[in-house]
């Protein structure tokens, strides 16, 4: 992981094993590969991954680890990886309540979960979301339910000692809507955010990445992990 | 440019020497219109060489192209024309809506290609340099300050263009309107966006349109081009339906991913919510912007070269990349919209016009002042 200049200072970050990692980010300066070093980290340590994709089919993901040494491919098929994939979600016939997708997608992860916990060498669970707002597009709005099944997945993580990563487009929230934001923001143990430089682009250095361990902000502290390098 | 910027992101990349292999093999077997790129990307042809260029190779295979729609002129016209035009002359499939009572009507007003073998002759014979009028005449006087007009690596590309042109990009003529057989013999759908009430009739007609496209392992790659004007637009039936309109763009994306397809939607931001606004950013995969330039700016006129000829701006957001995490990362993202002999679009890089020499060093100093203020406006 050291040789992806950033991997060492986000494992710093992620050193106290935070629970609920929120990462944020805008169109300047989007933050997926923070959550491909995160698939990678999560998976790399022995663990296993329930992936629910809503932005990128499973090739791009593949394509993208694979160059960073991952193959996730063979995490599929040795049962670590649980790829959702969500683009189409809710799918089916219209009309069918939002809530009760939801209510479907949380059983799987649930028995994923569940199923990882019995087999022999489990080790940390991880579940991912790519990308909250577009949970939000699926449920037309409902950002009820969008937190309802947030909130579902959280009981997961202290229930089944599992850990949840959220990606979230914070730009979308800056003026309305701020709710599903500043919830996620409050369930977070460590928020990483991905902003661009404020001077502009440069050629290798494309953003800044600053991370807010939450139980440390309690004490108002913010702490910035530093520049990171792609 | 993405494969420049690629080679460099990946300098601790393991299996990108391997890909380019794979893709100049692979190359062969592609249909008329289709460009492989690296991470197993294809491109189709925007309509503008000069936008291929930018973009790394021209619009992405199964990407979403958004288009911000300039309020006060119809600027994006030109992109979607040129786009729609070059799918036409590869004789690829085209589905247009448009927020218009009868859709077929704007087929008609699609530009023809330049008339290539006279056109093409003179310029091999005159040099790849001198491709331009405007060029021919500036050669002699190489000013130090636009010295990016000339950099080498520029006329390379350039003529490499020339090269492969006839296969993959034309220049258009805009003064020329396409000829009718070649409308007539395509199989080119048309919906109009103004009469439902809701966007499932666009829906549909879009998902029977991919499925004859679904990306195949190893098949052929016959690419098809969805153009969608104005989704946004108030006389649309669905107008001010913001989610349903979010969750179409999703869900042609999410088809468009799987298929040989691209898709380009343009919009007037300005009637969106700005958080609704920020979603649609989000669901593009490359993101441009147009502006129109006031006719009479006496300071934007004294700032930038050439500001006669410039029709607008184009400014890049966000380029699209699949499979690959590693930013493409361009030069300049704020380019000008040039008509070349009245008619065929070309974009360039803001040049910034020399300061008075008469005027003094102080004059100077004010003048590099105004000229970074400047750009902050122009960052639209």
């Amino acid at each position: 992981m050291e040789e992806y200049g950033g991997g060492n200072l986000l494992s710093e970050a992620m050193g106290s094993g935070p629970r609920v990692v929120v990462v944020e980010d805008c169109v300047e300066a989007p933050a997926a590969f923070v959550l491909h070093l995160l698939l990678k980290r999560a998976l790399a340590g022995g663990g296993a991954v329930a992936l629910l994709a809503l932005a990128q089919p499973f090739s791009h993901y593949d394509r993208v680890l694979r160059k960073m040494g991952c193959n996730l491919s063979l995490h599929r098929k040795n049962g670590r990886l649980h790829f959702f994939d969500l683009q189409a979600f809710p799918g089916g016939p219209k009309g069918g309540a939002i809530c009760d997708a939801f209510f479907r997608l949380y059983g799987d992860i649930q028995r994923v979960v569940d199923a990882n916990r019995i087999a022999e060498h489990a080790g940390q669970f991880t579940v991912m979301i790519d990308d909250v707002s577009l949970l939000e597009v699926a449920a037309h709005g409902s950002i009820d339910d969008v937190l309802d099944f947030l909130h579902y997945c959280v009981t997961l993580t202290s229930e089944m000692n599992c850990s949840l990563v959220v990606l979230i487009h914070e730009d979308i929230y800056s003026s309305e809507r701020v709710g599903l934001l500043l919830h996620l923001r409050y369930i977070a143990d460590l928020v990483i955010r991905a902003a661009p430089l404020s001077t502009g682009l440069a050629t290798d250095v494309h953003g800044q990445v600053s991370s807010f361990p939450l139980l440390v902000a309690l004490a108002n502290i913010m702490m910035r992990v530093g520049v990171l390098h792609l | 440019m993405a494969a420049a910027g690629a080679s460099g992101g990946q300098t601790i990349g393991r299996s990108s020497f391997s890909r380019v292999a794979v893709s100049t093999a692979a190359s062969s077997s592609t249909s008329a219109g289709v460009k492989l790129g690296p991470n197993g990307a294809a491109f189709v042809s925007s309509g503008i060489p000069d936008l291929d260029r930018i973009l790394g190779g021209g619009f992405l295979l199964g990407s979403v192209v958004m288009v911000m729609e300039d309020s006060d002129a119809p600027h994006h016209l030109l992109l979607l024309r040129s786009f729609m035009a070059q799918g036409v002359v590869h004789k690829q499939p085209l589905l247009f809506a448009g927020p218009m009572k009868e859709p077929r009507l704007f087929l008609g007003t699609l530009p023809a290609p330049v008339a290539s073998s006279k056109e093409d002759g003179r310029q091999r014979v005159m040099g790849a340099g001198t491709s331009s009028d405007g060029r021919t005449s500036d050669e002699a006087l190489r000013i130090a300050w636009q010295y990016k007009k000339y950099f080498g690596e520029d006329k390379t590309s350039h003529a490499e263009h020339k090269n492969n042109k006839q296969e993959f990009s034309n220049d258009f003529d805009l003064r020329k309107s396409l000829e009718r057989h070649l409308l007539n013999s395509q199989n080119i759908e048309c919906v109009s966006t103004q009469d439902g009430d809701t966007l499932g009739e666009l829906q549909d007609r879009c998902s029977t349109f991919l499925s004859k496209h679904l990306r195949k392992d190893g098949g052929n790659l016959n690419a098809g081009r969805i153009a969608i004007q104005s989704l946004c637009a108030p006389q649309c039936g669905y107008f001010e339906k913001d989610w349903d309109m979010v969750s179409f763009i999703r869900s042609l994306k999410a088809m468009v991913r799987s298929s040989n397809v691209v898709a380009v939607i343009t919009f007037p931001n300005a009637i969106l919510s700005n958080s609704f606004c920020k979603r649609w950013h989000h669901l593009a995969d490359t993101l441009l912007s147009i502006k129109a330039i006031p006719d009479e700016d006496k300071d934007l006129a004294k700032l930038l070269t050439g500001y006669q000829d410039m029709v607008g701006f184009l400014h890049v957001h966000k380029v699209a990349q699949t499979n690959s995490q590693v930013p493409v990362i361009l030069e300049a993202s704020t380019f000008s919209l040039k008509l070349r002999k009245r008619r065929s679009l070309v974009l360039e890089r803001l040049n910034q016009a020399p300061v008075d020499g008469s005027a003094g060093p102080s004059h100077a100093a004010s003048g590099s002042c105004s000229s970074s203020s400047q750009g902050s406006q122009l960052d639209f």
